[in-house]
């Protein structure tokens, strides 16, 4: 299944980076049926999602299916300045991966 | 949590997601999953059980942790979630909807210098609380608010 790659905005204001990004992603339950077999959809998740600034891991999520589709992001670090690199990437629990990267503006 | 699951945490930080394949086939692979992604926890039924789960710490109410989330959500699954705290040293931001089946819905680890400010969107079954739990300092802090949800989001 091709993956539409995610999409992450990262800017620095002051001492701190914010940023904001949307993995697309069906988040499937695992509790919802097909209207067209009647089958229960298999579960289909993002499990882990890590956040590298300059390869150095800011923040680690932990999610289950209770997390929206397409599921949206958004935190704050510091320590970032503007040109550095920050990179995403996430595993669900078909083994299925994707990373992104962007660079941090100001 | 524990010392073991800190440690492990590090090591898949230094080499990222490719490390965590790495320490998969060195490790045993129960320890690998319970440091990884706490299935315990996000299997737990009911929010007492999700929080022995998450530490066992009894945890007090904090003022200094504020919930986000909208009074009504007309779609139960897109609920935006926001939790934001003052209180220093957080290890990581938990956060539930207490009658969903599974009330653990999504935990975030923090390293130092990220700011304890978590935003996102989560699916409700139905008309409950969003819990946030912050670890801060080796405790548990909770702070609450009351959802709405005029259309469940987690069934078909």
């Amino acid at each position: 299944m091709a993956i539409k790659p995610m999409k992450i905005r990262a800017w620095v204001d002051g001492d701190k980076t914010h940023v904001k990004a949307i993995i697309f992603h069906p988040m499937e339950t695992g509790q919802r049926k097909s209207k067209q077999t009647g089958k229960l959809i298999p579960a289909h998740f993002i499990k882990e999602v890590h956040c590298e600034h300059n390869g150095r891991d800011v923040l680690t999520c932990l999610w289950s299916t209770a997390v929206s589709k397409n599921p949206f992001l958004s935190f704050r670090f510091k320590g970032a300045k503007a040109g550095d690199k920050l990179k995403i990437s996430w595993v669900d629990n078909k083994g299925q991966r994707d990373t992104g990267e962007t660079t941090i503006g100001s | 949590m524990n010392q073991s699951r800190r440690t492990l945490l590090r090591a898949t930080v230094a080499g990222g997601v490719a490390a965590v394949g790495a320490a998969a086939g060195l490790l045993n692979p129960r320890s690998v999953l319970a440091a990884g992604w706490p299935k315990p926890a996000f299997e737990a039924g009911s929010v007492d059980a999700v929080l022995a789960a998450l530490g066992g710490a009894e945890p007090s109410n904090s003022q200094d942790i504020k919930v986000q989330a909208p009074d009504i959500a007309e779609n139960g699954a897109v609920v935006s979630v926001t939790v934001d705290t003052s209180l220093p040293n957080v290890e990581s931001i938990s956060v539930m909807a207490r009658d969903n089946t599974s009330p653990l819905a999504a935990s975030y680890v923090l390293a130092s210098g990220t700011d304890a400010f978590i935003s996102s969107r989560i699916k409700m079954r139905k008309t409950s609380d969003v819990i946030a739990v912050v670890k801060a300092n080796g405790k548990l802090y909770t702070a609450k608010k009351a959802v709405k949800v005029t259309l469940g989001g987690c069934g078909g």
